[in-house]
C-alpha cells in the first residue's frame, strides 16, 4: 500500500485502517499500552489527586514556523495539567482526518507528536482515528486528553491569590499568536519569528520544589494572550492587578512585527508560557529558579496584585500613563490605521 | 527600536507632562483627526497624564468610521461573486454592512484575502489570472500614494484582473467643514502626523489664519503627542494661533511632492459622502478616465449603493466632536464592539470602540 | 490611516526595471527584515538611513538631525526639571 493521501478506507476499520495505524501511528508512539490496541488503557493506582484535562486543536495553518499542530496538541494538554500543579502521566490522542490529507503531512505531524511526547516524558497510551469526507474537516483535527497527578499539599487556584502577591511571566509573549497570524495571512516577518510551543510541566515542578506553598495562581495565556488571561484571573480572584509594561518580556522580532502590523503583543496567543502568581516573599527566588530553566530564561516579575480596581487589570505604560487591560473580543487583525 | 523607543522614554515624558500642567490655565478642547492618534493615545494611557482642563476629542480621522454604509454594501456585493477575490486591509474586515461583513463572507467560504500592502493584492492578481481581484481602496493621504504606485505598476505590467473600489478621502475639506460648524467649539487641532508627511505642515495654515485655531503637527509616540498638546496649550495661552511642526523628523512644510504627484497622475478630486457628515465637496478621490479600467464600479458595471444609516446612531455627532460616546443612547447597550451599530464602534480605533475597550481612565 | 514605523536600511536592491524589478530597500528592525518600495520617497536613502514605512512603501527618509534635535530639546527639559528638585 503506497497511497499518497488519506482515503475513506483509512477510517473504515479494515485493512487500510490497520496499516495506517501500524505504519504511521504506532511507529512514532512506542508505549506498549498503545501497542496492545485495546479499547482502553489501564493505568496503575496513583498517590494523590488526579487532574484530567482535554483540548482540541484545529489551528490553521497546520504547519508554521517553530512547529505544527501535533506539537501544540501534546504541549497544550500537558500544560493544562501543569497549570494545576499536576505531573502529567499520559495522554490520549484522537485524530479526525479529512479525506485527501497527504500522508506525508500526517507522517510529519505524527513524528512531531512522538518527539514531543518523548521529550516531555509523557506517553500517548490510547488513541482513536476517524476519517471524514472531503470538505467535512479542515485537513486534521486533533483532540488530546491528559491525566496527571497532583501531589498532596499542592493547591493552586485563583482562590489562593492575595493582595501583595507578585505577578510573574515565564518568558516573552506574543510569539505564537504573531507566527500563526503571519503564516495564515501570508505576511513574511522573517525567519526569527517562531511559535514558542513547549511543555512546561518540569518548569512548574521545579518551581513547586523551590516554593511549595508560595505558588498561588498559575495559568497559561493561550487564546487572547497575556492580557486576557490576566483579566480573567483578576476577575476570578476579585482583586486588582497592576502590571508594568516595561517589565513584560518581548522578543525583538515580535515587538517589531507588532509595531509594523498594529498589533498588541499582549493579546496574542502563547503556547509555551505561563503566568505565575506567587507570594511576595518568594518572588525573587521564583524568578531565579525559573531563569535556571530552559523554558524560563527570560522570566520576569511584571506586576503586583493590589490597587484600587478590584477585579480589573491596570497597565502602567512605558510612558507612565495607565490604561485598563480588558479581555479580548474578536481575533486581533493587522491594521494600517 | 531606534527612533521609536527614545520617543517613549518615561524620562522625557515626565517633564513634558509637568510643563503641560504648568502651562494649562483654562479649559482646553483639543481635537485629533487621525485614527492612529486615537489608538496611540489610548494605548499609551496619555489621557491619564493630562491635566483635568484638557478635553481630547476625536474627529473624523478614522477612515473605516467615515466610509459610508453604501460603500460596504457594494463591497459585499462584489465579495459574494464566485470569481472575485476581495483583498483588504485588516481594518475593513469586520465592518458590518446592511447584511454581513467581509469576515462573514470569508467564513462562508467566499474569497476574502487580508493584505498588509496594496502590492500584495496586485501580486495576488498576478498569481491568479483566472480570478478578478478587487482591492478595498480606503484611506487618507498617507495610504493613497501607495495605492497609486501599485496601480501604476499594474497598468505598466498590463495586469487585466486587478481593480479597486475607490473610497479614498482627503483631510483638508472636512477640516474646513468642521470649522464652519457652529456647534463645534475647538481650541486646538492635533494634526495627523503621517498625512502631514505627504501634504506638508503648511497645508493647515488656513486653520490658524482664517479661524484662529491653534495647530500642531504631531507624531505618534508619547513624547510626540505630548509635545503637540503642549504646543497647542502654549499657543492658546499666548493667544497666537499658528501651525507648529512638532514632527520635524518626518514632516516638512511642503510635504512629499513626489507622492502627491503620483496621486495626481491617477486620481482627481470628487465630492464624496462621509458617514455621519454628509457629502463634502472635493473631499474624496476618483480615478481619472485614463485609469477607468481599474475602477471596480466601471469594470463590473455597478454603481455605488446608497444605504441608510442605522436609526438612533449618533456617530455623525461623535465624528464631529460634538457628542461623547457616553452621550449616545445606544452606547454600551444596543451598540457594542461585539454588535456594533455605527462606524464609531465598528472600527477598533473608532472613538466609541476605543472608549468601550480602554475605558475613560479618568 | 497613519500606522507607519521607522526601520533601518541595510541595503538597496533591484531597480533594473521600474515594473518588473523596481527599486526596493531592504530594511530591518530588531531582527525583522522586510523589503519596501521606494517609489514614493522624497529623498533616496543610503544604507544606515531610517525610512518611515507604511503599507509596504517608504513614505519618507527620516531626518536624523531633526530627530536628534528634538530629543536634545526634550532632554534639556528633563535636565532642567532635575535641577529644580528630584522628580
Amino acid at each position: 500500500m503506497q497511497k499518497k493521501t488519506i482515503t475513506l478506507d483509512h477510517g473504515s476499520g479494515g485493512v487500510a485502517s490497520q496499516e495506517l495505524i501500524t505504519s504511521l501511528m504506532l511507529n512514532h508512539l512506542p508505549d506498549p499500552r498503545l501497542h496492545r490496541l485495546e479499547d482502553a488503557a489501564l493505568l496503575p493506582a496513583q498517590n494523590g489527586r488526579l487532574a484530567f484535562s482535554t483540548d482540541s486543536y484545529v489551528v490553521d495553518p497546520i504547519f508554521f514556523p517553530g512547529g505544527n499542530i501535533g506539537e501544540l496538541a501534546v504541549n497544550g494538554t500537558i500544560n493544562d495539567l501543569a497549570m494545576q500543579g499536576a505531573s502529567p502521566l499520559c495522554l490520549s490522542l484522537g485524530l479526525i482526518l479529512e479525506e485527501g490529507l497527504p500522508l506525508d503531512d500526517l507522517e510529519t505531524i505524527m513524528a512531531a507528536i512522538g518527539a514531543c511526547c518523548e521529550a516531555a516524558g509523557v506517553p500517548v497510551v490510547t488513541g482513536d482515528t476517524k476519517v471524514v469526507p472531503r470538505g467535512k474537516g479542515d485537513r486534521i483535527f486533533i483532540n488530546t486528553s491528559g491525566i496527571g497527578v497532583v501531589a498532596d499539599g499542592v493547591h493552586i487556584g485563583t482562590d489562593r491569590i492575595r493582595e501583595g502577591d507578585a505577578i510573574l511571566v515565564s518568558g516573552p509573549v506574543g510569539d505564537h499568536g504573531l507566527t500563526i497570524l503571519a503564516a495564515r495571512e501570508g505576511i513574511d516577518l522573517g525567519r526569527e519569528l517562531q511559535s514558542d510551543t513547549c511543555a512546561l510541566h518540569r518548569l512548574v515542578q521545579d518551581l513547586l520544589a523551590e516554593i511549595p506553598a508560595g505558588l498561588h495562581g498559575l495559568r497559561d495565556p493561550t487564546r487572547g494572550g497575556l492580557a486576557t488571561t490576566l483579566a480573567e484571573m483578576a476577575r476570578a480572584a476579585g482583586l486588582g492587578f497592576e502590571i508594568r509594561e516595561e517589565d513584560i518580556p518581548l522578543q525583538g522580532v515580535t515587538r517589531a512585527g507588532c509595531e509594523l502590523l498594529g498589533l498588541d503583543p499582549l493579546y496574542l496567543a502563547n503556547e509555551g508560557k505561563c503566568i505565575l502568581i506567587v507570594e511576595a516573599a518568594a518572588a525573587e527566588a521564583a524568578v531565579v529558579r525559573l531563569r535556571a530553566h530552559t523554558q524560563g530564561r527570560q522570566a520576569a516579575c511584571i506586576g503586583r496584585v493590589g490597587g484600587s480596581s478590584p477585579g480589573r487589570v491596570i497597565l502602567r505604560t512605558r510612558a507612565g500613563g495607565s490604561r485598563l487591560l480588558e479581555p479580548l473580543f474578536g481575533d486581533p487583525l493587522p491594521r494600517i490605521c | 527600536m531606534r527612533y521609536l523607543d527614545e520617543f517613549r522614554d518615561h524620562g522625557l515624558v515626565r517633564p513634558l507632562v509637568e510643563e503641560l500642567h504648568r502651562t494649562v490655565d483654562r479649559p482646553l478642547r483639543i481635537m485629533e483627526v487621525c485614527g492612529t492618534h486615537t489608538m496611540a493615545i489610548f494605548r499609551h494611557g496619555i489621557r491619564s497624564l493630562l491635566p483635568e482642563e484638557i478635553e481630547l476629542v476625536s474627529g473624523p480621522g478614522c477612515p473605516v468610521c467615515v466610509t459610508p454604509q453604501g460603500y460596504i454594501d457594494t463591497l459585499l456585493q462584489l465579495a459574494r461573486q464566485p470569481d472575485i477575490i476581495v483583498a483588504t486591509f485588516g481594518d475593513m474586515l469586520r465592518v458590518p454592512g446592511s447584511g454581513g461583513s467581509l469576515a462573514g463572507i470569508r467564513a462562508e467560504g467566499g474569497r476574502v484575502e487580508l493584505v498588509y500592502s496594496p502590492l500584495d493584492a496586485l501580486a495576488l492578481a498576478r498569481e491568479e489570472p483566472e480570478q478578478q481581484v478587487v482591492f478595498v481602496s480606503v484611506g487618507f493621504e498617507t495610504t493613497t500614494p501607495t495605492i497609486a504606485a501599485t496601480l501604476l505598476q499594474a497598468a505598466g505590467l498590463g495586469v487585466d484582473n486587478f481593480s479597486i473600489l475607490v473610497g479614498n478621502k482627503v483631510m483638508i475639506p472636512p477640516l474646513r467643514a468642521l470649522m464652519n460648524d457652529p456647534e463645534l467649539h475647538l481650541d486646538g487641532l492635533l494634526c495627523p502626523g503621517h498625512v502631514s508627511v505627504i501634504i506638508g505642515a503648511d497645508s493647515y495654515g488656513f486653520l490658524a489664519e482664517e479661524y484662529g485655531l491653534a495647530c500642531a503637527v504631531a507624531g505618534f509616540e508619547p513624547t510626540d503627542i505630548l509635545q503637540g498638546i503642549l504646543e497647542l496649550a502654549r499657543q492658546v495661552r499666548e493667544g497666537k494661533a499658528r501651525v507648529a511642526n512638532c514632527y520635524g523628523r518626518a514632516v516638512r512644510g511642503s510635504g512629499n511632492g513626489r507622492a502627491r504627484q503620483l496621486v495626481e497622475e491617477l486620481f482627481m478630486p470628487a465630492d464624496v459622502a462621509w458617514r455621519g457628515l454628509g457629502t463634502i465637496p472635493a473631499s474624496g478621490l476618483e480615478l481619472r478616465p485614463g485609469f477607468a479600467d481599474f475602477d471596480a464600479l466601471h469594470r463590473f458595471g455597478l454603481s455605488m449603493a446608497r444605504s441608510p444609516e442605522p436609526p438612533g446612531c449618533r456617530c455623525g455627532e461623535v465624528l464631529r466632536g460634538i457628542c461623547r460616546p457616553g452621550d449616545c443612547p445606544l452606547f454600551g447597550s444596543g451598540c457594542t464592539p461585539a454588535r456594533p451599530v455605527g462606524p464609531c464602534m465598528v472600527s477598533s480605533e473608532g472613538t466609541c470602540a476605543a472608549w468601550f475597550r480602554y475605558g475613560d481612565s479618568r | 490611516m497613519c500606522l507607519a514605523i521607522p526601520m533601518r536600511v541595510v541595503g538597496l536592491q533591484g531597480g533594473r526595471d521600474d515594473l518588473l524589478d523596481p527599486l526596493v530597500a531592504v530594511v530591518e528592525a530588531e531582527g525583522m527584515q522586510r523589503q519596501v518600495r521606494l517609489d514614493l520617497v522624497d529623498r533616496m536613502p543610503r544604507p544606515g538611513d531610517y525610512l518611515i514605512i507604511h503599507a509596504g512603501f517608504a513614505i519618507h527618509t527620516l531626518d536624523s538631525r531633526e530627530a536628534e534635535a528634538n530629543l536634545r530639546l526634550m532632554q534639556e527639559m528633563a535636565d532642567a526639571l532635575g535641577e529644580d528638585g528630584e522628580p
